[in-house]
């Protein structure tokens, strides 16, 4: 293919650099600095996707964020993207498209066929037609719209490349490099502020890069450059392009995407894709310009109709023509400044202008020209299927209402203005309430609410010199009450055309008998007829006409669509458009990819790990990790061929024969000293704390104030005034922010203070019969007798020289210690106790072991304190004081937490002593009662006990006390199991403690 | 994402905190007779405020204290932080 539509000289683009790329598999090229857009239209390719609803064609219609048709799937380095705009999308060596919502070809595509039966698929027809029957939705309806509707292709693969986050706060925020992006950088810069300018294209200048100005006795262009090569350069400012701002949140802060990789072929080594900026600004400028906006006739969607301001871009930047036919269809003066660059580059345009007798320089330059220019004419319908071949044209009548006689002139292109809207997304999110600005027809911010200005066209100011001015201004007077410097800029000599008042047209009637579907909404097939339906059915409010005709949704958000949509409302509705209102404008202005939301916090980093000062010894040692909160804990060590059940029954049995070795560093620690340490002990245990002697540990269970168990563990007294608090190592955060509380907020006359140490000690757990051997030998100095060292009791001593803390107390049910050292000398105190234990046969044991440990004996762990149990359900009520008050005492006496038949912990073994018992199963009590079946009570905790050989679970069970003997059926609907049970103790293994005392 | 002027840290982002509730509801104190609705009120009854709103926070990955936030429930505009001990006016 050859580039027959290229101009020959001009344009933004890199000319010696050719760049080939595939559209649909074919073959074309393009030059450095296209967008896919320019290069496609270069080649003569019009047609390129088809429309959501009705699959008709479609092609270009604007050249940039704006654009509701050109939209492909993407293919980059092995990667593919939905839904981009090929309007946005840089070219670049090996680029890949094609269309989306074609098949099986966007030249012959099946689904037109609902472009022939759209009378059957007006607003809200998927609403009203797919109601009934209600089962079809899912299996059929459902299906067959995502099917036939929908835009691009996610890809389900893993996306290998990189996304960054980056936090920046700045002075001045200033967003988009137009004249009035840059003249108020430029001040700010000059005074010395912080400043940030964002542009969202790939070239700095907005729309100095398209218009005829002169500024400072140079082009707008040559101005754009000096300035923005003057602020590169500078140490207070960044620049940064290919950079939206696309939402303003709270207290100032915004969010920028920077797409730092989409325009080559490839990321560059250990860079991101894209990079997410959340800037907190002290002042915002936004200058974020206007975008023209369509003037509605029949058939408007047809490939070859574009926004006039795009077919001046493609040609002033790329050196594009979007046809050699050209008619220009226009409201305002904007549309002769395309006609104009259409002549200069050897092309009759014809104008047709809405107004009788408008006059200005522009107007007059056009004339001067000998472009044909037909005033009071519209366009009352494109014709052509897959582009443009000729238009219906009409004389309109002063009042807007009466179509002359309809003439037909050949064209390929039509190039439409109804004037600008300025792009006000960013100040309405930041809390702005808009308002209607008459003269323009548009709406612009009003009050700030926030630290935001906003400047220029953005604010329905249309003149360069005014917006120089004001951008000056503004610049100047933000960065001054920031920075206190005061350096005045000459003001340049501003050299512009003069323009006149547009006309407030914006739809042309339909001809008599005629039936030309009129768009409003290019991307979702929204036409006049559409949204005349919906207020026929009574649809108000313009939030819920969007919604019901899905008029300003998808990719584009109706940046073109919107404000034509209320002229329509308002005018069926016989209301002025204020009183319409505009639908909310929510970040993000222009879709961002998912993967730079995430950032860096995917997979593995999706959260911080926290490992033990002993992990690289379980990794050496087989051990099989699982997630423990944020920590990674062996979950078993395996040995051979050993899966999760043997190993752990292994390691079980290992310490209720000899001795095993568990590292419990995760349980959580704090540190609490003071003199009224006791008593905040007694305030936050449900026991009594006061009376603890020195070189003793207590368990102690913690409430909510609501009643419910908020924790258990072991405190020790390690001196008169300090206490060492576990808690267990999912709450402990929760319990140091809770006891910080009550110190801080409700007691704060309490003199004690709290601090976490859970990383500054290492923990072992020595277990089982042969423990006190272990013991003997890791600490020869310690009377480690039962009388020396009694269960709940604790020493400190010395490890081979590293400072020790030994704890007598046991999570197995066995004679048990823990042994705590500094963090350092963690893997040197696992080390040693391995070493000295070989000769009882010591084994490191996992989660695994430990919990079956636990369960067996009836301790309750997390499961059981699940946030709903009070400490009588887990048969703590014994560890209740009834002489003083604690933290969720009161509630305890709530009627329901003394019912008789309250739920209480139970054993259960099944009957055949054989069958595992799903956690979280239900009890019930008939196995074949009728749904739903009344449960009883739910299985907390499941193991297979190795003391004897059966499985075994803990439950919570109504009326548990009651139901020690009692044969029920646990019921697994999930596992398809229903296994008869019979309720025994909790404490399946050594009921009387004896173990840990011995 | 909230600007918060943390009274013992100055701004910091709301990411370093956490919130904690309504800062006007006074613990009742302890072994002091009280009615259950009185103690129902203090556990689980709590105002929905449109509008200017006292709250605790705690400065979670910061100076770990509790402070008093007064903010615009509809708004997000914060008007006073406070330390623990200072009383709200």
């Amino acid at each position: 293919m050859t580039q027959s539509f290229r101009i020959e000289n001009g344009g933004l683009i890199n000319r010696d650099k050719k760049i080939s790329f595939k559209f649909n598999g074919k073959n074309f090229f393009g030059y450095e600095g296209d967008t896919l857009a320019s290069a496609l239209i270069a080649n003569g390719v019009h047609l390129i996707g088809r429309s959501f609803k009705y699959h008709r064609p479609r092609g270009f219609f604007g050249a940039g964020v704006d654009e509701p048709y050109a939209i492909v799937q993407l293919y980059r380095n092995g990667e593919t993207e939905p839904n981009i705009k090929a309007t946005e999308q840089e070219l670049f060596q090996g680029l890949e498209a094609k269309s989306i919502n074609c098949w099986p070809s966007v030249n012959f595509d099946v689904g037109a066929i609902n472009n022939l039966l759209k009378m059957f698929l007006p607003a809200g027809f998927y609403y009203k037609t797919f109601m009934w029957p209600k089962s079809f939705w899912y299996k059929i309806y459902e299906p067959f719209i995502r099917k036939a509707a929908g835009l691009g292709t996610a890809s389900i693969k893993h996306d290998k490349e990189r996304y960054e986050h980056k936090y920046e706060y700045c002075d001045l925020l200033i967003t988009g490099s137009g004249p009035s992006g840059l003249a108020s950088a430029y001040s700010a810069a000059k005074n010395g502020a912080k400043v940030i300018l964002a542009e969202d294209k790939s070239r700095f200048g907005g729309t100095l890069l398209t218009s005829e100005v002169n500024i400072g006795n140079q082009s707008g262009k040559d101005w754009a450059d000096s300035i923005i090569s003057e602020l590169k350069e500078m140490p207070n400012v960044t620049v940064k392009n290919r950079s939206q701002v696309f939402g303003y949140y709270d207290h100032n802060m915004l969010v920028m995407s920077e797409r730092i990789s989409d325009h080559l072929p490839k990321t560059k080594k250990f860079h991101p894709k894209q990079r997410l900026w959340y800037i907190r600004a002290k002042e915002v400028l936004i200058s974020s310009g206007s975008i023209e906006r369509p003037i509605v006739f029949g058939n408007n969607d047809t490939p070859g109709v574009m926004l006039s301001s795009a077919a001046k871009e493609y040609m002033k930047v790329y050196g594009v023509l979007v046809g050699r036919k050209p008619l220009v269809f226009t409201n305002n003066d904007s549309g002769y400044e395309t006609a104009i660059e259409f002549k200069k580059n050897g092309i009759d345009p014809i104008i047709l202008d809405t107004r009788k007798e408008p006059q200005s320089e522009i107007i007059e330059e056009a004339k001067s020209m000998n472009i044909d220019i037909k005033n009071s004419y519209v366009v009352v319908a494109a014709k052509g299927y897959k582009k443009v071949k000729s238009a219906d044209i009409a004389k309109i009548s002063d009042d807007k209402e009466e179509l002359g006689l309809i003439e037909n002139i050949d064209c390929d292109c039509i190039c439409v203005s109804g004037f600008w809207t300025p792009t006000i997304h960013l100040a309405s999110q930041s809390g702005n309430k808009t308002k209607f600005n008459e003269d323009i027809d548009a709406f612009v911010p009003g009050i700030s609410k926030q630290n935001e200005k906003t400047l220029g066209a953005a604010n329905g100011i249309y003149t360069l010199e005014e917006t120089l001015i004001d951008s000056f201004e503004k610049g100047n007077l933000l960065s001054k009450k920031i920075t206190n410097n005061d350096n005045k800029i000459s003001f340049p000599n501003v050299v512009e055309k003069k323009s006149t008042v547009h006309d407030k047209f914006w739809c042309v009637p339909l001809p008599k008998g005629k039936n030309y579907k009129r768009f409003l909404d290019f991307q979702n097939d929204v036409a006049v007829s559409d949204i005349e339906i919906a207020l026929k059915e009574g649809y108000r409010s313009i939030e819920h006409v969007k919604r019901y005709t899905t008029l300003g949704m998808a990719t584009d958000q109706g940046k073109t669509s919107n404000l034509n949509g209320l002229q329509l409302v308002s005018k069926i509705e016989n209301k002025v458009v204020p009183s319409v209102g505009h639908t909310t404008f929510r970040p993000p202005y222009s879709p961002i990819s998912i993967g730079a939301i995430v950032g860096r916090e995917v997979g593995k980093h999706s959260k911080p790990t926290r490992k033990s000062p002993m992990h690289s010894w379980h990794e050496k040692n087989n051990a099989v990790f699982v997630d423990a909160g944020v920590w990674l804990r062996p979950r078993y060590y395996k040995r051979g061929n050993e899966n999760l059940f043997e190993a752990s029954k292994r390691e079980a049995k290992n310490v209720r024969k000899n001795v095993g070795v568990c590292d419990v560093t995760t349980l959580g620690k704090i540190d609490i000293k003071g003199p009224d340490a006791a008593e905040l002990l007694n305030r936050v245990y449900t026991n009594a704390w006061l009376k603890l002697p020195v070189g003793k540990a207590r368990y102690g269970v913690m409430l909510r104030e609501d009643g419910i168990v908020m924790d258990d563990g072991t405190t020790t007294r390690i001196s008169e005034n300090h206490y060492h608090m576990t808690t267990t190592t999912a709450q402990a955060a929760n319990v140091l922010s809770h006891l910080e509380y009550y110190l801080q907020i409700v007691w704060p006359e309490l003199n004690v203070n709290v601090v976490s140490t859970t990383e500054q000690w290492a923990g072992a757990a020595i277990a089982g019969p042969k423990s006190r051997d272990v013991l003997k030998k890791l600490f020869p100095l310690v009377d480690v007798s039962n009388e020396g060292l009694p269960f709940m009791g604790y020493v400190e001593s010395e490890l081979f020289g590293a400072k020790a803390r030994i704890f007598r107390i046991s999570f197995s049910g066995e004679l048990a210690y823990e042994v705590n050292v500094e963090s350092d000398n963690g893997n040197f105190m696992w080390e040693k106790i391995l070493e000295v234990g070989e000769e009882f046969e010591i084994q490191p044991y996992g989660t695994e072991a430990l919990s079956t440990l636990r369960i067996e004996m009836g301790h309750v762990a997390g499961s059981e304190l699940d946030g709903r149990t009070i400490p009588y359900d887990n048969s703590l009520e014994g560890l209740v004081s009834k002489k003083k008050d604690f933290i969720g005492k009161r509630s305890l006496s709530r009627k329901a937490f003394i019912a008789e038949d309250r739920q209480k912990i139970v054993g259960v073994v099944p009957l055949d002593k054989k069958t595992s018992i799903p956690e979280g199963s239900h009890l019930v009590e008939d196995s074949r009662a009728p749904m739903p079946n009344p449960k009883i009570g739910y299985i907390s905790a499941s193991c297979w006990s190795v003391e004897y050989d059966n499985p075994f679970s803990l439950a919570i069970l109504k009326d548990g006390k009651n139901m020690i003997g009692k044969k029920l059926y646990v019921m697994s609907p999930l596992k398809n199991k229903v296994i008869p049970v019979e309720v025994v103790s909790s404490h399946y293994v050594d009921p009387k403690g004896e173990r840990v005392r011995s | 994402m909230l600007h918060i002027k943390c009274p013992h840290c100055g701004m910091r982002s709301q990411n370093e905190f956490s919130y904690g509730g309504d800062a006007t509801v006074k613990r009742p104190e302890l072994g002091k007779e009280i009615s259950d609705q009185d103690w129902n009120n203090f556990v689980y009854n709590r105002k929905s405020l449109r509008g200017k709103h006292w709250e605790l926070w705690q400065h979670l990955s910061g100076c770990r204290q509790w402070i008093k936030i007064q903010r615009d429930t509809a708004t997000h505009e914060i008007f006073k932080t406070l330390k623990a001990n200072e009383e709200i006016s």
